[in-house]
C-alpha cells in the first residue's frame, strides 16, 4: 500500500505527505471507523457530533418545501379555511364520540377482567415532530425529525402518526433525530393480525411490508389488519401498522406471500409524533418482556416451579383430594394451584 | 491562491451536500447524480493539492451521516475514487470533456462497485438495480457541472 506513495509525481507533494501515504492512512481509517460501527455503538458519541453537524445543511435543504407549505396555508382564500374549519369540526365530534364509547369499553373491559381501577393509556406523553428530510429510495427508508436529545428523544422510541405506526429512531443528535421506517429492508416490527390474533413478523421490503414467515395455510387475507404485537421491546400491544393488500399462496410454496400496505401516510404527513410509554402498563415494550418468559425466568423459573412441586404432589394429591382430581383433568387445575406457593417461598 | 480555491471548495461541497439531501418524489430520486462525488472529482482533478484525499475522505464521512448505515463506508468508497483522480489528474485534465465524462463514469461505477461490496461484507444484501442508475445520470451532468464549478477559475487562468 505504502509504495503507492513512491510514484513519479511524488515531488508535487512535498508540503502534506504524499496522496499514496494519505491514502494509506485514510483508507485504514474508514476500515477502522467501519468495523467499530459495525461491532455496535462504540461510534454513538462521534455519530452524536457527525449529526449536529449535518443538522444545519439539513435544515437548509428542507427550508424550500417548509416555505412552500408555509406560503401555500398563508395565501389560502377564506372559502378554503372556512371548508378545512368545518371538516375539521365533524371530524373532532366524530373522535369525541368515539372516545367516548372507547373509555365506556376501556372501563367494562378492566371490570371484564377484574381489575380494580380503569388502567390509564399506555401513551404517557408525545411530542410532535417535524419531518425535517425524508429518503424513500427503496434500499432505504428514513426520515430526519426536527427533535433530537435536547428534547429528550432516545434511541428506539416510537414514532407514530393519526393513523398508524411510521417507525423508531435509530440515531438521535442534539436537536435531530434519524427514523428508520417500518418498510426500510432492514426493519422488522413484530404484529398480530387484529381478526384472527396470530402473531407474525412484518419485514420491511422498500415500499411496503412483507411477512415472510407466514406458512401458506395460514388464516389470513386481503383487508386485515396488522397491529403491533407487543413483541419485540419496542412497540407497546395494540398500534395499527398495515393492512394486507395482496396474498399468494403457491401450491408448492411452503409459506405464503403476504404484501401488507403501512396504514401510517407518511407521503402526506409534514408532523408526526414521537411517543414515550408508560414503562409499567402491561401493554408497554417494557412491561411486555417483563412479563414475558424470558422476564419470568429471572424471578424464579416458573415453568420449573409448578412441576417441582407437582410432580412429588400426586402421590398426596391422590390420596387426599381424589374425587375432585378424577373429575377434573388431572394436570390442569395442578399448576394453577400450584404456582403461589413457590413464588412464596421463593424470597 | 490556494486559500481561495479552498473556501470555494468547501463552498461548492456543502453545496453539493444539499443537493445529495434535498427531497425529491422517489422517480426522480433514483436518477440523482451523486453530487458530491462529482464535485470532490472535479477538484481531485482540477486542483489536487488543495483538497486531495482529505476531501474524499471528510466528504464521504458527511455522506455516511446523511445516507450510510455504516460509518466509513462512503467515506472509505470516496477515498479511493478520490486517490485514482488525484494520482491520474494530469492525464484526466488534459482529456476532451466527452473523454473526462466516460473516466467520471468508470469512477462513479468503482465507487457504486466498492460500496456494493462493503454492503455485501457487512451482511446488507440489498441489491436494487436502482443503485447503478446514477453513474449514467453524473456522467450526462459532468460537463455543465465541471463548467460551472470552473466557472471562476478558468477566466483567471
Amino acid at each position: 500500500m505504502a509504495a503507492f506513495g513512491t510514484g513519479a509525481d511524488r515531488p508535487l507533494y512535498g508540503r502534506s505527505g504524499s496522496p499514496g501515504f494519505k491514502f494509506t492512512l485514510y483508507a485504514v481509517l474508514s476500515v477502522v471507523t467501519m468495523y467499530l460501527d459495525q461491532r455496535q455503538h462504540y461510534l454513538e458519541h462521534v455519530r452524536y457530533v457527525l449529526q449536529a453537524a449535518a443538522y444545519p445543511v439539513q435544515l437548509l435543504v428542507s427550508s424550500p418545501p417548509a416555505a412552500w407549505r408555509w406560503l401555500k396555508t398563508s395565501v389560502q382564500d377564506r372559502q378554503a379555511l372556512r371548508a378545512e374549519n368545518a371538516r375539521l369540526n365533524a371530524q373532532q365530534r366524530d373522535l369525541e364520540l368515539r372516545s367516548m364509547r372507547f373509555e365506556a369499553l376501556a372501563r367494562e373491559n378492566a371490570e371484564l377482567r377484574g381489575l380494580r381501577e380503569a388502567l390509564p393509556p399506555v401513551a404517557e406523553k408525545w411530542l410532535p415532530a417535524e419531518i425535517v428530510s425524508i429518503q424513500q429510495s427503496g434500499l432505504r427508508q428514513q426520515m430526519v425529525l426536527n427533535r433530537g436529545a435536547s428534547n429528550g428523544v432516545f434511541k428506539n422510541q416510537a414514532v407514530l402518526d393519526a393513523h398508524g405506526l411510521i417507525g423508531q429512531t435509530i440515531h438521535v443528535g442534539p436537536w435531530s433525530a434519524e427514523v428508520i421506517l417500518i418498510t426500510d429492508p432492514e426493519h422488522a416490527v413484530p404484529v398480530r393480525i387484529d381478526r384472527t390474533g396470530l402473531r407474525t413478523i412484518a419485514v420491511g421490503s422498500g415500499a411496503s411490508l412483507a411477512l415472510p414467515y407466514l406458512p401458506a395455510n395460514a388464516d389470513i387475507k386481503v383487508g386485515d389488519t396488522l397491529v403491533t404485537s407487543g413483541l419485540g421491546g419496542v412497540f407497546p400491544e395494540g398500534y395499527p401498522v398495515a393492512r394486507v393488500v395482496a396474498v399468494h399462496r403457491d401450491a408448492v410454496q411452503p409459506l405464503a406471500q403476504v404484501r401488507a400496505q403501512p396504514l401510517a401516510q407518511i407521503d402526506s404527513d409534514s408532523e408526526v409524533v414521537l411517543v414515550w410509554f408508560r414503562g409499567n402498563h402491561p401493554a408497554a415494550p417494557g412491561a411486555a418482556e417483563t412479563k414475558g418468559p424470558g422476564g419470568d425466568l429471572k424471578s424464579g423459573d416458573p415453568s420449573h416451579q409448578p412441576q417441582r412441586v407437582v410432580h412429588p404432589a400426586p402421590a398426596a394429591a391422590a390420596a387426599v383430594a381424589a374425587p375432585a382430581a378424577a373429575a377434573a383433568p388431572s394436570s390442569a387445575p395442578a399448576p394453577g394451584t400450584a404456582a403461589p406457593p413457590p413464588a412464596g417461598h421463593q424470597p | 491562491m490556494i486559500a481561495e480555491s479552498r473556501v470555494r471548495l468547501f463552498l461548492s461541497a456543502v453545496v453539493a451536500l444539499a443537493l445529495t439531501a434535498l427531497p425529491l418524489p422517489p422517480w426522480l430520486d433514483v436518477a440523482r447524480p451523486a453530487f458530491l462525488v462529482l464535485t470532490v472529482l472535479y477538484w481531485s482533478i482540477n486542483a489536487p493539492r488543495s483538497g486531495g484525499v482529505a476531501l474524499g475522505f471528510f466528504a464521504g464521512l458527511m455522506l455516511d451521516v446523511f445516507q450510510g448505515p455504516l460509518l466509513g463506508e462512503h467515506a472509505l468508497a470516496l477515498s479511493i475514487v478520490t486517490y485514482i483522480a488525484v494520482r491520474e489528474h494530469q492525464r484526466i485534465r488534459s482529456k476532451p470533456a466527452l473523454q473526462q465524462a466516460l473516466i467520471v463514469f468508470a469512477a462513479l461505477i468503482s465507487y457504486e462497485l466498492v460500496l456494493v461490496i462493503i454492503d455485501g461484507w457487512t451482511g446488507r444484501p440489498v441489491s436494487s438495480y436502482a443503485r447503478w442508475i446514477h453513474p449514467f445520470t453524473g456522467a450526462l451532468i459532468w460537463p455543465p457541472a465541471a463548467a460551472i464549478l470552473g466557472y471562476g477559475a478558468g477566466r483567471r487562468a
